[in-house]
């Protein structure tokens, strides 16, 4: 797996590369929102990216609540991170489109509100872990992320009832696209997805390191420097010279 | 089945009865809604047109705001002495302690709102154009919406550092459908404008869903530690 990240990481890459190539050289101009629209290949794949991170994130919360295995836990949290950072790109690049083309930074429309929601629930998901340093935190975060998915729907519902501005979706939607312009689209989408697979994936081997890392300091702490056997967590952690930080245990 | 109905009322009626005899978070809540109406209508000097149009949002942000004082004492009272740790350890269901814990707030929370609403009344210099019925559903939904996901997020947030503030920061993003549901109804009905059907049925819809994940999700809560 490890020699594996390196090639991936190359080809994801060429992939961001050539998406990006593609979506400011070969996709056509836009007949009316002109290079401005180009921001599109952008912003609708970092949404789906997003939206995906945010239901991977969820699945691994209902995988911990049942079997509380702590590789899924790991996985929730590393795909609302990078969900989190996915879902700010969408944030920020909605309003740079909706100045110059509908004349106003934001609405108070259907999708961008969602999003938005979503994004403050997942932010509040981030800063629970945070705050909360006990070994229940798993616990806590997966209970929130069920909370935060039961809410999504609703919040869809509830601004369904007001008028909507957002271009309706492309695919699925009443909107019509050129094919070249949804190839430069599903391109980036591909692009995108294989950059959030590689960022969680790293992600995630650093979180199980963390881990493995305070398992061991707690450890020290608790038995003293000397006579400690080498466990193997000991024994994998690469700082296992730093002296012991009381208060970890 | 009459366990969970007999430790439910028992546990309420403690609560009741603290409450009853401290008035610390009754006291606390009406004072700081009180705070929050002055401040605001200095802020907007409304006439009634303009009122009945943003007094719906500024009532329920108040309540929402003095329910975060009365929800964060919720659990407090039971981790001096260890009694959370007593309740764990004991066979009573998890559900009991839950169910108690918010009807107390419920109640609490509806009290204010029974002591404020004419505040607002009068300093808002407000008629409701619509059936003005309609705010009593609208009144028992949204609190209800607010005390349930707030009384399992506080006992959520016991566990984390600096936990006062934990709170609202779990609380109101879930919130956002419900209070936008609390809103919409009370402007719709203060104004005359259309029916509030739709919102009224949002937050049952609200209701229904939290208090099901909320008795399905607490025993887990509970035992975390």
């Amino acid at each position: 797996m490890k020699r594996a990240f390196p090639i991936l990481a190359i080809l994801t890459a060429l992939l961001l590369v050539y998406a990006f190539y593609e979506a400011l050289w070969v996709a056509p101009m836009e007949r009316t929102m002109g290079d401005v629209q180009r921001i599109f290949y952008y912003h609708v794949p970092s949404a789906w990216t997003a939206f995906l991170l945010f239901f991977v994130n969820l699945v691994a919360s209902v995988v911990y609540l049942i079997w509380r295995s702590a590789k899924a836990d790991a996985v929730a949290l590393v795909s609302a991170e990078v969900g989190v950072v996915f879902c700010t790109v969408v944030l920020v690049t909605g309003p740079i489109w909706a100045r110059p083309v509908w004349g106003i930074w934001w609405t108070w429309d259907i999708r961008l509100t969602t999003t938005l929601v979503l994004w403050l629930i997942y932010v509040s998901y981030l800063v629970l872990r945070r705050f909360s340093d006990s070994s229940q935190t798993p616990k806590l975060a997966a209970v929130l992320a069920i909370f935060g998915a039961l809410d999504v729907p609703l919040v869809y519902f509830s601004i369904w009832f007001f008028r909507t501005q957002h271009p309706q979706p492309v695919i699925g939607g009443g909107g019509s696209i050129d094919p070249r312009m949804l190839h430069v689209l599903l391109i980036n989408w591909l692009a995108f997805s294989c950059f959030a697979f590689l960022v969680c994936w790293w992600r995630y081997q650093l979180e199980l390191l963390q881990r493995d890392l305070e398992e061991a300091q707690a450890l020290e702490a608790l038995l003293g420097d000397e006579g400690l056997p080498a466990t193997p967590a000991r024994a994998r952690s690469p700082l296992n010279k730093t002296p012991s930080r009381p208060g970890t245990v | 089945m009459s366990s969970l109905r007999s430790i439910a009322v028992a546990t309420l009626t403690k609560d009741i009865r603290l409450e009853w005899r401290s008035r610390d978070a009754i006291n606390s809540m009406l004072f700081f809604s009180l705070l929050v109406v002055v401040i605001f209508s200095f802020s907007f000097d409304p006439n009634a047109e303009e009122s009945r149009e943003i007094a719906g949002g500024l009532i329920w942000v108040a309540f929402l705001f003095a329910a975060v004082v009365a929800l964060n004492q919720t659990w407090a009272r039971e981790l001096r002495n260890q009694v959370l740790d007593a309740y764990r350890v004991s066979p009573a269901p998890a559900n009991a302690l839950f169910v108690a814990k918010a009807l107390g707030n419920f109640i609490l929370v509806s009290l204010l709102e029974a002591l404020m609403a004419p505040l607002f009344m009068i300093f808002y210099n407000l008629r409701a154009l619509g059936p003005a019925w309609q705010l009593i559903p609208v009144a028992i939904l949204g609190t209800w919406a607010l005390v349930v996901n707030g009384t399992f997020f506080a006992a959520m947030s016991l566990r984390t550092r600096s936990r006062e503030i934990m709170l609202p920061l779990l609380l109101f993003p879930i919130s956002i459908p419900a209070v936008q549901s609390m809103v919409e109804a009370t402007r719709i009905i203060l104004a005359g404008d259309g029916s509030a059907r739709f919102w009224i049925v949002l937050l049952l819809t609200y209701d229904v869903v939290f208090t099901t994940a909320c008795l399905g999700l607490f025993e887990t809560i509970l035992q975390a530690e």
